[in-house]
């Protein structure tokens, strides 16, 4: 029970940072993408506060023998640079540039009730699933 | 489309976020990438708590977040942009199959990774940040979207 509760809290901590930050307006991420517009820097500002805490807390836990509820840790390992790597980042910031939604913010702001997110959302689980089943590597 | 420099809110929203998957990781040692734990929903051989897989515990804090918010800060789950369907559509296809593709999006590659000094991570962050300002520019410049 506890680890449903500590996996759900983080969850919810995580959407409330999303609303605080405003990355759940999707007018702030759009003023952030256009440097060459009426640029907006503030999304910067997020992911500095959110990489500078994580890159303090990432080597104390990740070096412990494991973590509190589960056996062990679940971390990338690799390390190679390949063209799904690229070209998926680049389909993915397309999407982001188009409509001002990534994937957090677009969950937290449907179940907010936003009727955009409530549209973006069903059509980019669609986009996982297809993703998943068809192009995902052969190897996997 | 008003837009307000919010250095210190963003920097604040920042560092809860970075709370957030830290409890994740110390907890249950897995990374906060949010586009790989809706994938993880549908994953047969997803790692479960009980009935479900440990994702649906993640998804349902944030939508109940979303829902707070909805009740505490009701202006940031409203929006000025409006979009219409198929211009949303399109959009939410393009990041669900780049998201997967890429491995990742801006929580597991942009927070999570840079932290961890992934280069795959950079790697992604620089390619999804270009082709996102790339495609505000052109939607701009055409004047169609959220800036038509």
């Amino acid at each position: 029970m506890i680890r449903h509760i500590a996996i759900a809290l983080s969850g919810l901590i995580f959407a409330i940072g999303l609303g605080v930050s405003q990355m759940t307006r999707p007018e702030k991420v759009l003023g952030f993408l256009d440097i060459f517009g009426n640029w907006d820097p503030s999304l910067a500002f997020v992911m500095g506060g959110a990489v500078l805490v994580y890159t303090i807390s990432y080597p104390l836990i990740s070096k412990r023998h494991r973590p509190l509820f589960a056996p062990r840790f679940y971390l990338p390992t690799r390390k190679d640079i390949d063209k799904r790597l690229v070209i998926g980042g680049a389909l993915f910031g397309i999407g982001w540039g188009l409509a001002g939604f990534c994937p957090g913010p677009a969950l937290t702001t449907a179940s907010g009730g936003l009727t955009s997110a409530l549209i973006f959302v069903p059509a980019m689980l669609v986009g996982i699933l297809v993703a998943d089943r068809f192009f995902a590597p052969k190897t996997a | 489309m008003v837009v307000e420099f919010t250095p210190i809110s963003a920097a604040l929203g920042g560092i809860i976020i970075g709370l957030a998957a830290t409890l994740l990781l110390a907890t249950e040692g897995r990374i906060a990438g949010i586009s790989g734990i809706l994938a993880g929903l549908f994953k047969g051989g997803s790692d479960k708590l009980g009935a479900l897989p440990w994702q649906a515990f993640f998804v349902a804090g944030m939508v109940g977040g979303g829902i707070l918010l909805r009740f505490l800060a009701p202006e940031l789950v409203a929006t000025d942009v409006q979009l219409s369907a198929a211009w949303l559509i399109p959009a939410g296809l393009i990041v669900g199959v780049g998201t997967r593709v890429g491995n990742g999006c801006t929580s597991g590659h942009g927070v999570c990774g840079l932290s961890r000094f992934s280069a795959r991570s950079l790697v992604a962050t620089l390619s999804f940040m270009a082709a996102a300002m790339i495609t505000v520019f052109i939607t701009r410049t055409l004047a169609v979207g959220a800036f038509g």
